[in-house]
C-alpha cells in the first residue's frame, strides 16, 4: 500500500513516438491513482444525487425526461394561472389555498411517484446493479437512505416549485404578507407530509419487484383506490353533526387523503361538505401516530429487503 | 514488480453455514500478489468466498483478512481499495459505458474531476472506443464485458475480484479478455483473483491456483505445479487400411493402440469409442505414440494437449470415484451462465 502507484509502468514509447500535435493517439501506458478517496458518506451523497437526478430523467435519455417534465408542467402551469388571474382581476387574496392547491393536483402528484419510484428502485434490481453498489464503500444502509432520501426530495421539489409561483405572485400582487407567508408554510409543511408518507409506501412496493410496469401499476393502483374509497366512504356518509366524523376515519387507509385531513385539521383549513380532516383531537394524534408508522415501517421494510441482495 | 511480499488474501479457517448447506468449511488459504485463479464446479463456495471477502456476509467462524484489513470489521475500507466483477449481467440498458463507469467511479469515492479522467483512461484500457458513448443495451456481449471489467478498475484497486469473466465469450473474445487480465497485472500493478470451472483457460493466465471442493481447500499451489501433473494428451486414429490385417485383426484400431501404448509404459485410457486419452509424462510420450501408431499403418487423425477440467483435475486427486463429473461438467457450464451458483450463497 505503501508504494508510489504512478510509476508502475510509465510507457516510455510516446515519449520519442512523435509530438501531440499530429492527432495521433499514444498509447501512454497505466496510470494509477493517487488521490483522494473520499469514502462512504461522499459515495452516498453520489448516489443521492445521481438518483435524485435520475428521477427527473437527468443523465438518462431523452425519453425518460418527458414523463417528469410534463408532470412538473402540469403541476406549475395552473398555479401560474391562478396567479395571473387573481392580479389582472386585482384579488386581494388567492383563490385557492396553498395546502389545498397540493390536494387539488394529488393525482398528478401520485402519477410522478408511481412512475419514478420504479425508476430508483426497480430498474436496480432489475438489471442487477444492486451487487455492484454493495462491492463499493457504501453499505445497504447507505444505500436505502441514499435512495430513499432521492425519492422523498424530487416529490417535494414537484411540489414546492407550485407553491413557490403561487406565494410569489401572491406578493408581487400586493396581497397580504404575513397571511401569505403562514399560509405558504402550511403549505410547505403539507408538501413534506406529501413528500413523506406516500413516497416510503410507494418505495417499497417498487423494491418489490424488479419488473418496473407491475411497480408503476401497483404503487398507481394502490394510492388510487385508497383515495378514492376514502372519498366514497365520506361522500356517501351524512354530512350530518355526527355521521360524518365517523366516515372521515376512512382516509386512514389512503396516504395521500391521510395527509390532507391531518393538515387541515391542524392548520384549520378547508371549507364545505367534502372537506376532509382528522376528527378532533383523538384524530390528530392517531391520523399523526398512522403517518409516522407508515414512515418508519417502510423504512425498516426497505433496509430487511436489501438485506437479502 | 509489486515489491509487496505479503498475501493480499488471508483466511483462518474461514466457515460459512447456510441453514441446509455449509458453504465454506474450515478454509484456510493465501493468497500472493499476482493473478490467482480461484478454480471449483458450481456450487463450491467461490462465489460465497467473493461476497465474504468483500465484507457482504459475515463468516460463521473464522477469519480472514484482503489487503492486510479485517473482514469481519473493516468491509468498508476493503470495498474501497478493491474492484469486483460480477458473473451477471449488471448493466443499465439505457446509460452509456461513460456515463456509467463515471457514476461507479463516484461510487467507490473518487472526485467527479477524477472520476471522469480515470473512467476515460480505463475505459481505453479494456478497449472500448467510440462506442463508449452508446446505451450499453446495444453491445455485444465481449463489449459488455469490458465495460464489466472496467468499473472494476477504474478506481485503481489493488486487487480485483473477477468472478467468471470469460462466461459467454466465444474463443476469440475469451482469449482477449484472458490477455486483458494478464495486463491487469503485469501492466497495471493489479492484483488479481479470477474464478472459474475451466481449468485450461487458467493455466495461460495464472501464476497460481486454488482449489476449491464442496467448501474445502483441495490445493493451492503454482500454476506449473498443476500442469505438470495433469498434462494429457487426446489421440484418435484412422480405421485400419483395407489390405493391413495385422495380427490383432478384428479389434479395434483404438484398442490396439491402446494395448501397444500400454505395453510401452504409457499411461493411457480410452474415452468414448474414438479417442484415447494418454498422460504426457515428457516429450518422447510424442515419439512412442508416433512409433505405435505407424507401426500399426494407421493414420493419426488427432493429437492435441487437452483443456483440462476441474473435473480431471478432482479424479486426480482423489479416486473417490467422480469420474462421471466429466460429462456432467458440460450442463454446469450451461447453467452457470443463470449464475445458478449464487444460489447457495444468497
Amino acid at each position: 500500500m505503501a508504494q508510489p502507484p504512478d510509476t508502475r509502468s510509465a510507457d516510455t514509447r510516446s515519449a520519442d513516438t512523435g509530438s501531440a500535435d499530429t492527432g495521433v493517439i499514444h498509447d501512454i501506458g497505466y496510470r494509477g491513482y493517487s488521490g483522494p478517496r473520499l469514502g462512504r458518506g461522499y459515495a452516498t451523497r453520489s448516489l443521492f444525487t445521481q438518483s435524485l437526478r435520475a428521477a427527473y430523467g437527468l443523465g438518462r435519455s431523452g425519453k425518460s425526461k418527458v414523463l417528469p417534465m410534463l408532470v412538473l408542467a402540469v403541476v406549475t402551469v395552473p398555479a401560474a394561472i391562478v396567479v395571473a388571474v387573481a392580479i389582472t382581476m386585482k384579488r386581494d387574496q388567492l383563490p385557492v389555498e396553498y395546502a389545498g392547491y397540493l390536494a387539488s393536483v394529488n393525482l398528478v402528484i401520485a402519477v410522478f411517484l408511481a412512475s419514478q419510484a420504479p425508476v430508483l428502485l426497480s430498474r436496480d434490481l432489475r438489471y442487477q446493479t444492486v451487487p455492484l453498489y454493495f462491492s463499493r464503500p457504501i453499505t445497504r444502509t447507505d444505500y436505502v437512505r441514499a435512495k430513499f432520501a432521492a425519492m422523498v426530495c424530487a416529490q417535494l421539489l414537484l411540489m414546492a416549485a407550485p407553491l413557490l409561483v403561487l406565494y410569489l405572485g401572491a406578493l408581487l400582487g400586493g396581497m397580504d404578507f404575513s397571511y401569505n407567508t403562514g399560509h405558504f408554510l402550511y403549505g410547505l409543511v403539507a408538501a413534506v407530509l406529501y413528500a413523506l408518507v406516500p413516497t416510503s409506501v410507494a418505495l417499497v412496493i417498487a423494491a418489490a419487484t424488479p419488473r418496473r410496469g407491475f411497480g408503476v401499476a401497483a404503487i398507481m393502483g394502490y394510492l388510487a383506490v385508497s383515495a378514492a374509497v376514502a372519498a366514497v366512504a365520506v361522500g356517501i356518509s351524512d354530512p350530518g353533526t355526527t355521521g360524518s366524523d365517523a366516515a372521515q376515519w376512512t382516509s386512514l387507509i389512503s396516504p395521500t387523503e391521510l395527509v390532507e385531513s391531518l393538515v387541515n385539521e391542524v392548520f384549520d383549513l378547508g371549507v364545505g361538505l367534502d372537506r376532509r380532516y382528522a376528527p378532533g383531537g383523538l384524530g390528530i394524534a392517531v391520523f399523526a401516530l398512522v403517518a409516522l408508522a407508515l414512515v418508519v415501517g417502510s423504512y425498516r421494510l426497505l433496509l430487511t429487503r436489501y438485506k437479502k441482495v | 514488480m509489486v515489491g509487496v511480499s505479503t498475501a493480499v488474501i488471508k483466511t483462518d479457517g474461514l466457515t460459512k453455514r447456510f441453514p441446509r448447506v455449509t458453504a465454506l468449511d474450515q478454509l484456510t488459504v493465501e493468497v500472493r500478489p499476482g493473478v490467482v485463479g480461484l478454480v471449483g464446479s458450481n456450487g463450491a463456495g467461490k462465489s460465497t468466498l467473493i461476497k465474504i471477502l468483500l465484507g457482504l456476509a459475515p463468516a460463521t467462524s473464522g477469519r480472514g483478512e484482503v489487503l492486510g484489513l479485517d473482514i469481519a470489521t473493516r468491509g468498508s475500507e476493503i470495498r474501497e481499495r478493491v474492484g469486483y466483477m460480477p458473473e451477471h449481467d449488471c448493466l443499465p440498458p439505457d446509460v452509456s459505458a461513460t456515463e456509467f463507469v463515471v457514476h461507479m467511479a463516484r461510487m467507490a469515492g473518487l472526485p467527479a474531476t477524477a472520476a471522469r479522467e480515470r473512467t476515460a483512461d480505463t475505459l481505453r484500457h479494456v478497449g472500448l472506443y467510440e462506442e463508449r458513448y452508446r446505451p450499453m443495451g446495444g453491445y455485444s456481449t465481449g463489449m459488455k464485458q469490458r465495460v464489466k471489467l472496467a468499473q472494476a478498475l477504474v478506481h485503481d484497486p489493488k486487487l480485483v475480484l473477477l468472478d467468471e469473466p470469460t462466461n459467454g465469450l466465444d474463443p476469440a473474445g475469451r482469449d482477449e479478455m484472458l490477455g486483458l487480465i494478464r495486463r491487469v497485472h503485469t501492466d497495471f500493478g493489479i492484483s488479481v483473483l479470477v474464478t472459474t470451472h475451466l481449468l485450461g483457460e487458467l493455466e495461460r493466465t495464472c501464476d497460481h491456483l486454488v482449489v476449491i471442493d464442496g467448501g474445502k481447500l483441495l490445493r493451492s499451489s503454482s500454476t506449473a505445479s498443476f500442469t505438470e501433473a495433469t498434462a494429457v494428451l487426446a489421440v484418435e486414429v484412422t480405421d485400419f487400411p483395407e489390405d493391413h490385417f495385422p495380427e490383432d485383426h478384428g479389434r479395434a484400431p483404438g484398442e490396439a493402440v491402446r494395448e501397444r501404448l500400454a505395453a510401452a509404459g504409457v499411461e493411457v485410457q480410452p474415452e468414448g469409442t474414438h479417442l484415447l486419452l494418454v498422460r504426457l509424462a515428457d516429450e518422447s510420450t510424442y515419439d512412442t505414440i508416433r512409433d505405435t501408431v505407424a507401426g500399426l499403418g494407421l493414420g493419426l487423425v488427432r493429437l492435441e494437449q487437452r483443456r483440462h477440467r476441474v473435473a480431471e483435475l478432482f479424479t486426480g486427486e482423489r479416486d473417490s470415484g467422480r469420474n462421471d463429473q466429466d460429462g456432467g461438467d458440460d450442463q454446469d457450464d450451461q447453467s452457470s451462465r443463470g449464475g445458478s451458483d449464487d444460489g447457495a450463497a444468497s
